[in-house]
């Protein structure tokens, strides 16, 4: 019997003991279906390609029922995510299923950006788990996993090569999903040309180091035909809900006028095969895997973003209070420093203004100085005016005297000398 | 930070739908089946109890083996000074499945004559194996995470067939919210069915009393398994009885412990309630007892322990119990975080918003004093431009008298010079008239 993990980690340490009897732990196994029979089982694809690749109609093959809604329309101006989920019951076993369909991809005439959606989604649901996972009153539980376990990637059946949107599309996505590449629609390749078509897409995909999903060989009782599946991909697989009658049964399939493909017979197509190992043997190791690899990755990523770190500079360990309480000081110190800095702008605003408006009052004050030495300049012109005037004034009032007293003397002297003539005169007569 | 495109996504409600044929996910429960037989089992299982209860011999009578034996002896007989809490790991194969099995002791529990504290190193223990995982948990790197903690405490009761000892209650009433608690009363062959009985009715009435959360069996929708376990918890606390011993009895061999009366047989049911301890802790409810620690015990350590960092930045948990401080809706430290950023965010606008309008109001009220000044001079300026124009006006006005005046006198003048001149000719011409 191969080592078990725990009996690898358990190393030495761990004495192996006999039993002189039955114990009953070989329950174990059986107690732990037992739980998850009674929790219910949940796994969620999605499904990726061009609208009319038959997603739909391989979904409803699939799980053997009618799932949602119409056909989409060629129309959409960007790719779009429906979810739907659904409760199945098998025998005992109560699955919730989440089928998630790109709306619209391949439609746009600029595809650059069609695969942002799909990654966003993805992220969200690790997102909403990391949040989970974090809180401090959690239910992880009894958390309905959205996290998508596989992905289903329908190529377009063209029967030469992927599309660049193809793989520019898988390489996003390969570290975060696991892709499970189908080619769609395989009705319409001829068996020649499917096993070139196969070898073409796989050579792509690994010279563009696209890590698709490998069914796991490392259980010896699954190895087999997990390794014998693998290397049947792409599985080229065709969607009917539609029953044709072959024989005296009633089988799924699509009739042509040169005859019917028959959906669960493995020489028409690789239905079969798909479904043997996407639900009944890997189903467990596709939400281990997902659990395991692609959501501890973007966590990894997450955290290290936020600045943790497993151990400090000088390699001890941190303990997560201490962790924490860096982050948080490191947080707090961040506020503190923010608060400053902008109160300090404040002040700086202030002094600034401050000086403006000083600096306007000085102008004014001079303003109002050189006007007051204008008013003073013209005052003293005035007064020198005025003086002048004052100045003509007198000199005009002294000719004026001067020129009176002139006459006068004139006039007296006048008077005079006709007083005198008149003296004469008279004394004469 | 979530990205934002969250615009396109679209979900539907749930829906039951029917199936039209074979799937094949009833395979579901035999992959998970396959796939921890591949990965191997663990337990951790805490047995406490004074000295030669008999601990060493249930546990070896429990998993048929000698876990311990002369080379590794009992917690009885490693006789200590103060309480260790020891453990042992033994990997064990039944069935193509394998078990590694870690059993937890307490030499010198309950032995000393001051057994005050004395469970502090068994919760220390347990403390320290959830801090354990909760760092593994936490870790940016995780890898496989060993799983030492406690899933299941075996204690073992005295048979006085009296009732609890202070020691047992403190015990049990100190680690119930840490670890999945069973209680036994040890050595039962030391007592009749109805002394049995009676110690039993005593001992869950203490139980109840003292509000002992001891771990229960989980509730089930089927019938026939709630009815066993209902006639389970009328027998509790189990009675064992352990023995390392074959002995021959109606041509059986069996464990039991031989007397000159008799054999006490441990797998008999009416001898003792060995058989249902063992069907209970391995056969039916390990799972259980490893979920319950999980899901309820790790939880209660973690939101505890993770709340008080979170608050006070010390780890002061371990003298409070759960305060005030425990969030009602249980955010995790990072939102947390990012709450208070969002809180200090709107504040700082807040107050942002404060500061520029009590900045512009006073510029306002500076800009309004100068331009009151301007205002004010620019009034002066004129009055006193108005003063001198007058002033001026007032100037020019004499002026103009003046010419007035002057033009006047001149002519004036200009008459009397005349006059005078006039007058001077004709005084000469009559001067020259007289002359002849």
């Amino acid at each position: 019997m191969a080592s078990t993990e725990i009996a690898r980690q358990a190393g030495e340490g761990a004495r192996a003991v006999p039993l002189s009897g039955h114990v009953g732990f070989d329950s174990m196994p059986d107690q732990l279906v037992n739980k998850s029979v009674n929790h219910g089982f949940c796994f969620n694809i999605l499904c990726i390609g061009e609208t009319g690749l038959g997603k739909s109609t391989l979904m409803d093959t699939l799980f053997n029922t009618k799932f949602e809604g119409d056909p989409n329309q060629h129309n959409q101006p960007g790719v779009t995510l429906k979810s739907n989920t659904y409760e199945l019951q098998e025998s005992n076993v109560r699955l919730k299923l989440t089928v998630v369909n790109t709306v619209g991809f391949g439609d746009q005439i600029n595809k650059d950006e069609s695969y942002k959606p799909i990654v966003d989604f993805i992220d969200t649901q690790f997102e909403a788990y990391l949040q989970e996972e974090l809180k401090i009153k959690r239910t992880l539980h009894n958390y309905h996993d959205s996290r998508i376990h596989a992905c289903l990637y329908f190529i377009a059946p063209t029967g030469h090569s992927l599309k660049s949107l193809d793989l520019v599309t898988m390489k996003k996505l390969d570290s975060k999903v696991n892709i499970i590449p189908i080619i769609a629609k395989s009705d319409a390749i001829s068996k020649s040309e499917l096993a070139k078509f196969k070898i073409k897409i796989t050579s792509e995909l690994v010279s563009n180091g696209v890590q698709i999903y490998q069914f796991p060989t490392d259980d010896e009782s699954v190895a087999e035909i997990n390794s014998s599946m693998n290397s049947h991909l792409p599985f080229a697989v065709v969607g009917s809900t539609e029953e044709v009658k072959i024989g005296n049964k009633m089988v799924k399939a699509r009739q042509y006028p040169w005859g019917t493909v028959q959906v669960e017979n493995e020489n028409h197509c690789d239905f079969v095969k798909l479904r043997e190992m996407l639900i009944r043997v890997n189903m467990e190791d596709l939400r281990e895997q997902t659990h395991a690899r692609h959501y501890e990755l973007y966590r990894r990523c997450k955290l290290e973003e936020m600045g943790f770190k497993d151990t400090d500079p000088d390699s001890k360990p941190f303990s997560l209070q201490e962790t924490y309480e860096a982050k948080r000081n490191e947080f707090m110190g961040e506020l503190q420093k923010k608060e400053e800095e902008m109160r300090q702008m404040f002040v700086q605003r202030v002094k600034e203004k401050e000086a403006e408006l000083k600096e306007a009052e000085k102008e004014l004050h001079e303003k109002f100085d050189s006007l007051k030495k204008l008013h003073q300049d013209e005052k003293k012109k005035l007064e020198e005016k005025k003086k002048s005037l004052d100045d003509e004034l007198n000199m005009f009032k002294q000719k004026k005297t001067a020129a009176e007293l002139l006459l006068n003397q004139a006039q007296q002297a006048g008077a005079s000398t006709t007083l005198k003539r008149d003296k004469e005169r008279k004394n004469f007569f | 930070m979530l990205p934002r495109s969250s615009a396109l996504f679209i979900f539907g409600s749930q829906q039951q739908k029917n199936l039209e044929g074979y799937v094949g996910f009833a395979n579901l429960p035999n992959q998970v089946y396959r796939k921890s037989v591949k990965r191997g089992f663990e337990f951790t299982l805490m047995v406490v109890g004074e000295s030669g209860l008999g601990k060493s011999t249930l546990i070896n009578s429990l998993f048929l083996t000698d876990l311990y034996s002369p080379e590794y002896p009992g917690p009885s007989h490693r006789i200590k000074k103060t309480v260790q809490v020891e453990q042992s790991k033994v990997l064990v194969k039944e069935g193509g499945v394998q078990l590694l099995l870690t059993i937890v002791d307490t030499p010198g529990f309950g032995d000393a004559v001051d057994n005050s504290n004395c469970w502090q190193p068994v919760i220390d223990y347990i403390d320290n194996k959830f801090e354990d995982y909760l760092n593994a948990e936490s870790r940016v790197n995780r890898r496989q995470m060993p799983d030492s903690r406690v899933q299941c405490c075996l204690y073992f009761i005295a048979p006085s067939g009296h009732g609890l000892k202070p020691l047992d209650i403190e015990f049990m009433k100190r680690l119930h919210e840490k670890v999945n608690i069973i209680p036994l009363i040890a050595k039962a062959d030391t007592m009749t069915p109805e002394e049995c009985q009676q110690f039993k009715r005593q001992i869950m009435r203490e139980i109840q009393e003292h509000k002992i959360k001891i771990y229960e069996f989980p509730e089930t929708d089927d019938e026939e398994e709630m009815k066993f376990i209902r006639k389970i918890k009328d027998r509790l606390p189990l009675a064992v009885v352990g023995s390392n011993t074959i002995i021959e009895v109606n041509g059986k061999r069996v464990r039991g412990r031989q007397y000159p009366w008799g054999v006490a047989e441990v797998e008999n049911g009416e001898h003792c309630d060995f058989t249902i301890l063992r069907n209970m802790l391995i056969r039916t409810h390990m799972q259980d007892l490893k979920d319950v620690t999980n899901n309820v015990h790790y939880e209660n350590y973690r939101s505890r322990k993770l709340a008080a960092v979170t608050y006070n930045g010390v780890d002061n948990n371990k003298n409070k119990g759960l305060t005030k401080h425990d969030t009602g809706d249980g955010m995790s430290p990072l939102a947390q975080m990012e709450e208070e950023r969002r809180d200090h965010v709107a504040k700082m606008k807040k107050m942002e918003q404060e500061m520029e309008q009590v900045f512009e109001m006073k510029v306002k009220e500076k800009l309004q004093k100068l331009r009151d000044s301007e205002a004010e001079l620019q009034r002066r300026h004129e009055q006193m431009k108005k003063n001198l124009e007058a002033q001026h006006r007032e100037l020019e006005e004499k002026r103009r008298q003046h010419e007035d005046e002057r033009s006047n006198w001149e002519a004036q003048q200009r008459i009397v010079e005349q006059q005078k001149l006039d007058l001077s000719r004709t005084l000469e011409k009559n001067k020259k008239k007289k002359i002849f």
